[in-house]
């Protein structure tokens, strides 16, 4: 990328470039490339360095421990609750908007995706300071004499995460249908078969791959997610493994092999994935249809109500609740020296975009490498970037407060820390935006910079970054976003004294001071809407 | 359009169609019935007073340019539109009109797909069983299997629609439409997603099933040759309406207006004057009853002549006796068609062979050849 520095290469060289970038892409951008792939995957070298110093009975005595039994089989009850759910949700609502006539049926498109931008912490957080202890809902019954039901545990954990991860069926399910020939629906009703039973045995084997993938997505979700369940009190390996980590001695030891049986779990999980990946039987290149073909007659109006019910539910009562907050916050909810300085805004900005700069420094090799090369090794080095992506973001915390603490005490509780667990955790957005630009880039036009005399740095920065900065600046904005809104990994690496929204949010909410969160969280939601913008492009609309 | 057609199938095809045509259609009961049928999208009418019958064991096909209405006929036909008014009857029951609408699931109307929509998750066998009423049955395997032997594939059951070529996939669809046996099967475009060469010999083979199964069909196609070679009778649609029913020799040698003359074949109109026993031409003076069932009103009237390429020859000459001059050689292989304007600006068509040959910008002759009587129309200036 430093400036060409060859500026008398003589046309030898220049051919030699040619041949060579024929043959694959040069040393330097490989040992680039390797050379991130190897960063990001420390984190996991340290949790095993970590993990090694446990004597082997003592860690089988650990998780035979009646407590870790617990913790298993609640995480995996809420994953199964949470997914049942969502496909019980996504799939209908899905049907609905892409397969009906039902009234307003885009507007109900863009609704039920949209509890997506909403982070599920926030979420859970909304239910509590609503239905918990000594919420809106308890103050208004306190004076009848009636007790509210508890919101905390299991039900309370799987509503609200199921509410707000359910789009992800929604959305999968969706693009199944969208991509779904309607000519054999017509097909099944002129050889006899109703919509249901065409339903049954046309679409739906068809859409199966789709519903399991978003399926998987809400299982990944459920199981790495940890706002959620901590604000809901409920014992799931996320939650546990952040207050082991908070207690020293035993239980760090703790934290660590719960987070390895937690890395166990994901990697099923993700293998099932694999396994489902491949087996979309989709057509044999009928081009695909999205007109409205199930007339809904008089129930039109009827099933517009579960749409209208799930963004009630969703949308406005989130929204509602903080909102209610805001006006209401009296000396009650807002006491306690926790005051809200716009330097925490300033600070979440700050540290989102040295995260957004630094992620898409350490993309841009990957993608270009993954982008130019189909061999193993580049793929190798671009799936070993997406190790973020299975990570929950506690056992990444874990794992650097370790590395921070026995090897780079200089760093421990830093910027540059945090930044960098940033950086591990969202590369594979800016990766895969980016790599998809790189793709796009016609290799004739780098070829026929070279002809006209460019040599090769000198061609990538005059014809390949232009063509490649929009994918760039989408995957840095995107990065932006997703930091600002990131809860795990800053609450367990910020820097002392370093407040961000985030953090503040935390704070207040285990205070029981609601109405202090309120604004910060209704902006968390604003900025997380907006990072959903490319995401809902790349959908597409059904038009 | 008129260009891109070949002129020696169309007049080849329509003879030999023709003695098959007179048992035909006039046999059978009728099968089929739209009466008044109309459709509109909102303010868009795209089908309008359409009447229309079907016999027994007949295939009537609907030909027409793109947007002229009778892909949306067929779709009210199977019940995946429903008609704005009319009636649609489908052995001897209302199925659309009177205040009925049947789903298509409940009427025997079976339907092959423009682009087949076979089911990519089931077998061949399954996918022909699907319609069936218990498709693990014995009864049902018998039936599968028989219709794969129809159309061909009896050692295909166990394939999937992804591993079958154009041609195989087209048998699937055709198979699985017949095996609830349908009063009435529907062919959308069947032809269209086939490879050129493919496409004439598959109009051979569809032919033949759909004599072997015997039975009812309706096909819509904007190729006038598909149309014209494999039907029994050939309905012209032009604008949401048909301009014309008949046999395709009928429909071809005697077009009723103006626009089925110019879409089927090269049609050019030759401006003629009718006199009392003849009728002047640019091109000469031929006898009166030369002109398809010309009546006494139209003495002294001026009407336009449908001719065709192989109804004009072109001859040669010098510049003082010549008709018109070559502006055009089109080599269509077996033969060449020469564009030849005349001294008024009207380009005509001249069919030949090889033997003769003229350069572009030549003074040439020109002469009616034809054997039949020609249509004509009354002129439009």
């Amino acid at each position: 990328m430093a400036a060409g520095s060859d500026s008398a290469a003589t046309a030898r060289d220049r051919v030699r470039g040619i041949v060579r970038d024929d043959d694959g892409p040069s040393v330097a951008l490989v040992l680039l490339a390797g050379a991130v792939a190897a960063a990001v995957l420390t984190p996991l070298l340290w949790l095993l360095l970590r993990a090694s110093t446990i004597e082997p009975s003592e860690a089988l005595s650990l998780l035979t421990s009646p407590t870790a039994t617990e913790v298993l089989a609640n995480s995996l009850g809420l994953v199964a609750l949470v997914t049942a759910a969502s496909v019980a949700l996504g799939v209908p609502l899905a049907v609905l908007t892409v397969q009906t006539d039902l009234p307003f049926r885009r507007f109900w498109t863009v609704v039920v995706a949209l509890p997506l931008v909403v982070p599920s912490y926030i979420g859970a957080f909304a239910y509590v300071s609503a239905f918990g202890p000594n919420g809106a809902l308890a103050d208004l019954l306190a004076p009848l004499g009636i007790p509210v039901p508890t919101v905390y545990g299991l039900g309370g954990t799987a509503l609200v995460l199921t509410l707000f991860v359910y789009p992800y069926v929604f959305l999968t399910t969706r693009a199944s249908l969208l991509s779904f020939d309607e000519s054999q629906l017509e097909a099944a009703r002129t050889l006899n078969h109703g919509y249901r039973s065409a339903f049954r045995r046309v679409i739906l084997p068809q859409i199966a791959p789709g519903v399991t993938a978003g399926a998987l997505l809400v299982a990944l979700y459920t199981l790495s997610d940890f706002g959620t369940p901590a604000i809901m009190r409920f014992d799931v390996f996320t939650r546990v493994i952040y207050v082991e980590l908070n207690s020293f001695g035993i239980g760090r030891a703790n934290a660590t092999l719960f987070s390895l049986e937690l890395l166990a779990v994901t990697a099923v999980i993700l293998a099932l994935e694999s396994r489902v990946g491949g087996d979309g039987g989709s057509g044999y290149g009928a081009p695909a249809s999205a007109n409205a073909v199930v007339p809904l007659g008089r129930y039109r109006w009827v099933a517009a109500a579960l749409p209208a019910l799930v963004a009630t539910f969703t949308l406005a009562l989130p929204v509602g609740v903080l909102a209610m907050w805001l006006v209401r916050s009296g000396p009650g909810y807002a006491g306690g020296g926790l005051a809200f300085q716009p330097e925490f805004a300033f600070n979440s900005v700050y540290v989102a975009a040295l995260a957004a700069l630094a992620t898409v420094l350490f993309a841009l090799p990957v993608a270009y490498y993954a982008g130019r090369s189909n061999g193993w090794l580049a793929r190798a080095t671009e799936r070993a970037t997406y190790l973020g992506y299975a990570m929950p973001g506690v056992v990444l915390g874990l794992a650097l407060v370790f590395f921070g603490i026995h090897y780079a005490p200089a760093v421990y509780q830093t910027l540059p820390l945090l930044v960098f667990a940033y950086v591990v955790r969202f590369l594979p957005q800016a990766v895969g935006s980016t790599r998809s630009s790189v793709l796009g880039v016609d290799p004739e036009l780098i070829g026929a910079a070279r002809v006209l005399g460019a040599p090769p740095r000198r061609a990538f920065r005059r014809v390949t970054l232009p063509l490649i900065a929009p994918g760039l600046l989408a995957g840095a904005a995107l990065v932006f976003l997703t930091t600002m809104k990131e809860l795990d990994t800053t609450l367990i690496l910020h820097p002392t004294g370093f407040t961000t929204l985030v953090t503040y949010i935390w704070r207040v909410q285990e205070a029981g001071y609601y109405g202090r969160a309120a604004l910060p969280a209704l902006v968390l939601v604003l900025v997380s809407g907006l990072s959903m913008i490319p995401l809902l492009r790349q959908q597409g609309d059904d038009a | 359009m008129h260009n891109d057609v070949r002129i020696d199938d169309p007049t080849a095809e329509h003879f030999e169609a023709a003695p098959a045509t007179g048992t035909n259609a006039d046999a059978g009961d009728p099968v089929l019935e739209l009466d008044g049928v109309g459709k509109r999208y909102g303010p868009e009418t795209a089908v309008s007073e359409l009447d229309l019958t079907v016999r027994d064991g007949e295939l009537l096909t609907l030909l027409g340019p793109s947007g002229c209405g009778k892909t949306t006929t067929l779709r009210m036909i199977a019940g995946l539109e429903d008609p704005s008014e009319g009636t649609v009857t489908v052995a001897d029951e209302t199925v659309a009109g009177d205040g009925a609408i049947v789903p298509p699931e409940e009427r025997d109307v079976g339907m092959v797909f423009q682009e087949f929509a076979l089911f990519p998750h089931l077998t061949v066998a399954e996918n022909v069983a699907f319609g069936l009423d218990d498709p693990d049955s014995e009864a049902a395997g018998e039936r599968v299997a028989e219709l794969l032997d129809l159309v061909g594939l009896g050692e295909y059951g166990d394939r999937t629609p992804g591993d079958l070529s154009g041609g195989q996939r087209q048998r699937v669809a055709l198979a699985r439409s017949l095996a609830p046996e349908p009063d009435v099967l529907l062919l959308d475009e069947p032809f269209s997603n086939l490879d050129v060469r493919l496409r004439v010999a598959m109009r051979e083979e569809v032919r033949r099933i759909l004599d072997e199964a015997g039975v009812t069909a309706v096909s819509v196609t904007h190729d006038q040759e598909e149309a014209l070679s494999i039907s029994d009778r050939v309905a012209v649609m032009h604008d949401g309406h048909v301009e014309q029913v008949g046999s395709p020799a009928e429909v071809f040698e005697h077009p009723e207006s103006r626009f089925v003359a110019s879409f089927l074949g090269q049609a050019s109109f030759l401006p003629a004057a009718v006199g009392e026993a003849s009728v002047e031409t640019i091109i000469g003076s031929y006898d009166r009853d030369l002109l398809e069932g010309i009546t006494e009103e139209y003495t002294g009237a001026d009407v336009d002549v449908l001719v065709r390429p192989d109804d004009l020859r072109a001859t040669p000459a010098n510049e003082s006796e010549a008709d018109g001059h070559v502006v055009r050689r089109q080599y269509t292989g077996p033969s060449f068609v020469y564009h030849v304007e005349l001294a008024d600006g009207t380009v005509v068509r001249c069919l030949h062979n090889h033997a003769e040959d003229f350069d572009v910008g030549e003074p040439v002759g020109v002469t009616l050849v034809a054997d039949h009587t020609l249509a004509w129309y009354p002129a439009e200036r």
